[in-house]
């Protein structure tokens, strides 16, 4: 949905419009930048219509600026083309007077396959009016091959309606063909960095980000860039999911140097901000295949932050460690599985409560895959000696976050 | 120690009794309201927005007071001769409209009123090389195409016609570190994307390759105090993910991993009690798209009044029962 503000004139406004004398006439839907100009207009005129080219919505602030399409003389060729919802309408629709006249218009060029500069301007224009119309935007390609438009004004063009609507699928999908037309990514990572400084998370631009870096190898800095956006946000999920797509496509985490520096990176930023769902999620991600307990000293590390930075993730992220370690080794089943299940009941009962559900299935299958047939879980091994242990099994206090 | 937590508060006069009426009455009076801006802009998604409106009426036992010829002639009036159906007449084909055209005509037990033959053939042409398919002849590729392809295919039964191995490969290449599913290889999980790709495993026979644990696990972390469920984390909560999370549970088989009753009350408090519908979270404008999945969501929490829904097809599953129709859920 586009955010116009609702457009309210009638037949009052449409008279107004009409009273415009031809030689002073200047249609105020002229105003996309780069676009060029018939002009008979004495110069002073144009400086006073350049102003009001800043305004927001198309001549809207002066109602005496703009001219149907119905109205314009070089526009009466055209037998525009109503809407048809079906042969028995049975709703009544109610539009806008403008955009009924622009979309009969546009669907007048459509019906006879015209191709031309006006017609180009009129996609700029139903674009304005609806930019999730995806027929338009397919008509503009076809128009932009047709007539051979510079494809580097059509960069400026879509730049500027993507500042407007980010948040659209229509507008990036554009902006990709105009790209890969021109062959020349040389503006995205700046200008998606831009799109991004205003909302972080913005998934169209995102994907768009990684098929320009994919595409033409543009991955030397991105790991700097995902840095400094965790930095302003260390929550941003998709700044982490870009971390790891960049690493994967890259360096790869099998370097035991770059998977300890990804831990350590995460545990720092773990510190920062302990209640982080994505910092957990990527530990967990990046640590699966090799087995979270495997890696050198992780489990004291995530006991040490269990003082000092606790939450239900570190809680589960423990869990986890437990439940690799029973998976991998056969020593100390008991213990590992006592502390285990007092964390999923600790979870359940109390520290994550909504997804009580969630921790009783961990602690039963841990339960049914690692208990011994006697049914008690507290009854410490015989010749266990705590200090041996490669994963630490003494008694923890409860965290108290 | 505080933590700020993305999320919306209900105010304590929120609804909390399911006003069915009222939303069957706003979806029956939907477009034929005289100041409806919104639905003029829609049009480009036409197609999609009559589905959504005679599913939830069909959910809700109201599926009578919709009319059945004009919008069979509206759909015929929109497949075109490559074989796909656009959102409405005059705009261009897309594997969206062409899936959201098929479920309606088998509401309506009536897929004859287009050229079936034709729509395969549509969506066999939008499948490429390395199995995933584009939405449109202008190429974009999303995982959300894969789940409209298979979808659609299902429904007319005629899953062969693609190359399904090939499908799944693509939607595999897709599945991210954290269990979710992106829109490409490499796309961030979001639960929109999930919902389609378990959807489209469902339909292909290959739920086996979800790690179910650890999926389910990211999907019922979408669960926030206020009940709510959003689609990424970080992101506030919305009630169509009660649909998008809830279904891939449901696929999955952990749907009671979400607090439920929590999850019923958020969904409640997003309804107008004056307007009837729903919207996106309390407070806000209500459409019949968020109504849908409201409702839908509701439905697989196990309400009542309404009818039980197919969690891979958002269909009523009294529908796929007719059409024989038993995609595999996880238990």
């Amino acid at each position: 949905m586009t955010s116009m503000s609702a457009i309210t004139q009638t037949s009052d406004f449409t008279n107004k419009a009409a009273l415009i004398p031809l030689a002073t006439e200047r249609p105020a839907y002229y105003r996309m930048s780069g676009i060029e100009e018939t002009s008979n207009v004495s110069s002073e005129f144009q400086e006073e219509r350049s102003e009001e080219e800043v305004e927001e919505e198309i001549g809207y602030e002066d109602p005496f600026r703009y001219v149907f399409y119905r109205d314009r003389k070089e526009w009466a060729d055209l037998e525009p083309v109503p809407q048809d919802d079906g042969p028995n309408p049975v709703v009544k629709i109610a539009y806008s007077d403008k955009f009924t006249d622009v979309y009969d218009y546009f669907r007048a060029l459509l019906k006879n396959d015209e191709k031309s500069d006006r017609a180009l301007l009129l996609t700029a224009e139903a674009i304005e009016l609806n930019a999730a119309n995806y027929t338009v935007w397919h008509y503009r390609r076809v128009l932009l091959q047709a007539l051979e438009k510079d494809l580097r004004e059509e960069m400026r063009y879509i730049t500027t309606i993507i500042e407007d609507q980010p948040k659209n699928y229509q507008v990036w999908h554009h902006r990709r063909m105009v790209v890969e037309w021109l062959n020349d990514p040389s503006e995205e990572l700046e200008f998606i960095a831009e799109i991004l400084s205003q909302d972080a998370k913005n998934y169209h631009a995102w994907q768009h980000r990684q098929w320009v870096i994919k595409e033409y190898k543009l991955w030397d800095s991105e790991l700097e860039y995902v840095e400094q956006l965790l930095e302003e946000d260390v929550r941003n999920n998709s700044a982490w999911n870009q971390r790891h797509y960049i690493i994967s496509h890259t360096t790869g985490y099998s370097d035991p140097a770059i998977l300890n520096r990804e831990v350590q990176y995460s545990l720092k930023q773990i510190k920062k901000a302990p209640h982080n769902e994505s910092v957990w999620n990527y530990l967990k991600g990046i640590l699966q295949d090799l087995g979270l307990s495997s890696h050198p000293g992780l489990l004291e590390q995530i006991l040490e932050l269990k003082e000092t930075h606790c939450s239900p993730y570190l809680l589960g992220f423990l869990v986890d460690i437990y439940e690799d370690f029973l998976e991998n080794t056969l020593e100390h089943h008991e213990e590992v599985l006592s502390k285990a299940l007092e964390l999923c009941e600790l979870l359940a009962r109390e520290k994550d409560t909504i997804r009580r559900e969630y921790w009783s299935y961990v602690g039963r299958s841990l339960q049914t895959k690692y208990g011994s047939s006697d049914s008690s879980t507290t009854t410490s091994a015989p010749g266990i000696d705590p200090g041996s242990a490669s994963g630490s099994v003494h008694q923890e206090t409860p965290c108290s976050s | 120690m505080g933590t700020q937590v993305k999320d919306v508060v209900i105010k304590s006069d929120a609804p909390s009794a399911l006003l069915l009426d009222k939303h069957a009455d706003y979806i029956a009076a939907y477009g034929s309201k005289k100041d409806d801006y919104e639905y003029t802009l829609s049009e480009y998604l036409r197609m999609s927005g009559i589905y959504w409106g005679l599913t939830v009426m069909d959910l809700m036992g109201q599926l009578t007071r919709m009319n059945q010829q004009e919008i069979s002639d509206f759909i015929k009036s929109c497949q075109h001769d490559c074989g796909g159906v656009s959102a409405s007449i005059g705009h261009d084909p897309h594997v969206l409209y062409t899936l959201s055209a098929v479920q309606i005509l088998s509401l309506y037990d009536n897929v004859n009123v287009l050229d079936v033959d034709k729509v395969v053939e549509y969506v066999r042409g939008l499948q490429q090389e390395d199995g995933s398919f584009a939405g449109d002849k202008w190429g974009e590729i999303d995982t959300r195409f894969s789940f409209c392809a298979v979808a659609t295919l299902a429904l007319l039964g005629r899953l062969d016609a693609i190359n399904v191995d090939k499908a799944v490969e693509f939607v595999l290449s897709c599945m991210n570190f954290d269990g979710g599913f992106g829109c490409r290889p490499g796309s961030e999980s979001h639960a929109g994307q999930i919902y389609c790709c378990t959807g489209f495993l469902s339909i292909a026979g290959q739920l086996h390759q979800v790690n179910a644990d650890l999926l389910g696990w990211w999907l019922c972390e979408r669960q926030l105090p206020s009940g709510g469920l959003n689609g990424r984390p970080e992101k506030l909560p919305d009630v169509c993910y009660s649909w998008w999370v809830l279904a891939s549970l449901k696929i999955i088989g952990r749907i009671h991993w979400i607090d439920k009753s929590k999850l019923r009350s958020f969904i409640l408090a997003c309804q107008d009690e004056e307007t009837g519908g729903f919207a996106d979270r309390p407070g806000d404008m209500v459409d019949p798209f968020h109504t849908l999945f409201g409702v839908a969501g509701l439905s697989l929490l196990g309400e009542g009044q309404i009818k039980d829904v197919n969690p891979v097809l958002c269909m009523p599953e009294d529908v796929l029962e007719r059409l024989g129709l038993h995609p595999d859920l996880l238990s």
